[in-house]
């Protein structure tokens, strides 16, 4: 376990050292506030729903474009062979490298708390509602870097790595919008399969055992698969 | 020290390495040698735990590659060929990251740091990123990494390849000076190389060893005898053969093409495991020949290595 933090650190510290994090953040804090405030006087609550709902989606696009380095870099460089050559195991190389990935999605949505800051000066807001749905958000971004982290797995190439990490992602977020292409027998698993659908009770600021649940199986899965993948690589 | 016993590796269908065995004793200098795509970085990348073996195992003083990895990748240190690292790093940074995954802390790894630090020459680029590096100075980088946790096995692949020939001499002496005390693998196919810095050479071709000893072994098992090269002024052939053809240890005699038509080049061919050097002189001397060039045109490794890995 000290071998993951420790590569969780390194990576971490890798995000901030290439400006591609600084450009990363400033663009989804300029789409999400300009998506969320567009239409917050309209609506008049004081309530952050339609900025959680943004997420599914936006997070689809934003983390591959995190993950996409994490193994396709090392593999390009061939730091890979160094990397495994060290007294580490697939687990904490892994591990490392979700940490990593996660923690920089919490760097992303940490300026958004400026939101619900400014919000609660217009009424009363629900601060538990607000801390139930941070905490989804992270869940999400966790299961989504996952996947990220695989498609990283999977090529030398970062393009092609973020490429699938967004179509894998973005199939989750928006396959509860293309039910009318499935035949009836599967409609339930592809609506079980949406991120979206799991991610409203989230926005709500519910937290329910079953969506948590359907966050936790798809970033085990995804990390399940990087492992396969690395075995399949030696 | 290390045992590797039936080592094979199989890419989908093709075979890289080939039911390889041998066995490394502690402190010495090995050097792998081959053509490209012999099998060398594959072998030494299972010795490492990169990859798996497809079959067979390497014990590590006595700790199997393939069950235990862990402790088997603690005992080696290992330089990928052209130096790999974190390009965006600084060095300072990388070496100390490598330091704490090799489990350094705090006063021991700052004192381990140091002494990397004059062993390989770092100290003016302690604060400069990896990727602004000239290969030699990444490949010293490189060495650092891999003597991190001083371990007894340092495995290197290709360590001089690309460098220019003072950085190539400046990482011999530093693989030399490692080697006094370490048990030191290399690869290359650059045989002066080998010559220069190895007790011993293993020759792979095709995923199979071909030989494997010393290089002077290596010289006498595989050459036939040395060949000594006269050349004489204005001489007639046939008299210096039977001249000479009697001397003892002579096998044979042969003209060979000379530098000038005045000259007559010749070259000697002794018989296995003499010297008639001595008396060649002496036989020469009693005429009234003028002796130009003497010298013993000694096999080099350069031709067994050809004669050994060409195809058929």
């Amino acid at each position: 376990m000290r071998q993951a933090v420790l590569i969780f650190s390194k990576e971490f510290k890798d995000y901030f050292i290439s400006p591609i994090a600084y450009i990363v953040i400033a663009i989804f804090l300029l789409v999400t506030g300009w998506l969320f405030f567009s239409t917050f006087f309209i609506f008049g609550q004081v309530e952050l729903r339609r900025f959680f709902d943004l997420l599914p989606f936006l997070f689809a696009l934003v983390v591959p474009i995190i993950t996409m380095r994490l193994f396709s870099e090392e593999l390009n460089v061939g730091s890979y062979e160094i990397l495994l050559t060290l007294p580490v195991t697939f687990l904490d190389i892994i591990l490392g490298k979700f940490m990593a990935g996660v923690a920089f999605v919490a760097a992303i949505l940490l300026p958004t708390l400026a939101y619900p800051i400014f919000i609660s000066f217009l009424g009363t807001l629900d601060w538990g509602v607000v801390l139930g749905s941070y905490l989804g958000s992270l869940l999400l971004g966790a299961a989504y870097v996952a996947i990220g982290l695989f498609a990283s797995s999977l090529t030398r190439n970062q393009i092609i790595a973020c490429i699938v990490g967004m179509v894998i992602c973005a199939t989750l977020a928006i396959i509860d919008k293309m039910l009318f292409f499935f035949p009836q027998s599967i409609l339930d698993v592809a609506v079980y399969l949406s991120s979206a659908i799991h991610f409203e009770n989230v926005a709500k600021g519910i937290i329910d055992t079953r969506d948590i649940l359907y966050f936790l199986s798809i970033a085990f899965i995804g990390l399940y698969a990087t492992h396969l993948v690395m075995q399949e690589k030696k | 020290m290390i045992h590797a016993e039936n080592l094979t590796k199989y890419y989908n269908a093709f075979c890289a390495v080939d039911g390889i065995n041998f066995e490394i004793e502690k402190g010495e200098i090995i050097g792998l040698l081959g053509p490209n795509g012999a099998g060398k970085t594959t072998t030494l990348r299972m010795l490492t735990g990169y990859f798996a073996p497809s079959s067979g195992d390497i014990r590590i003083k006595d700790v199997s590659v393939r069950e235990n990895p862990l402790a088997a990748k603690n005992l080696i240190g290992y330089l990928p060929e052209s130096a790999p690292l974190y390009k965006g790093m600084l060095v300072y940074d990388y070496l100390d990251h490598i330091a704490k995954i090799r489990g350094l802390t705090g006063d021991a790894k700052n004192k381990r740091l140091r002494e990397l630090a004059d062993k390989c020459g770092l100290h003016g680029i302690m604060h400069k990123t990896i990727e602004t590096l000239s290969k030699g100075l990444k490949q010293r980088v490189g060495l650092a990494h891999a003597m991190m946790s001083d371990p007894e096995i340092l495995v290197l692949d290709e360590p001089t390849s690309g460098l220019d020939p003072n950085q190539i001499v400046e990482i011999r002496e530093i693989i030399r000076r490692i080697g006094e005390e370490k048990t030191v693998i290399l690869s290359t196919h650059i045989l002066s190389e080998a010559e220069a810095t190895c007790d011993r050479i293993v020759i792979i071709n095709k995923g199979r060893i071909i030989a494997d000893g010393s290089t002077r072994d290596i010289k006498t098992q595989n050459g036939q005898a040395d060949q000594i090269q006269v050349t004489l002024l204005q001489t007639d052939f046939e008299a210096v053969r039977s001249q000479l053809e009697s001397v003892k240890g002579v096998r044979k005699v042969q003209p060979m093409p000379a530098e000038s038509p005045d000259h007559l080049k010749i070259g000697v061919t002794c018989q296995e495991l003499s010297d008639p050097r001595a008396d060649l002189y002496a036989a020469i001397k009693a005429t009234d020949w003028v002796l130009i060039d003497f010298h013993q045109e000694a096999k080099t490794l350069e031709t067994i290595f050809r004669e050994l890995t060409r195809e058929n």
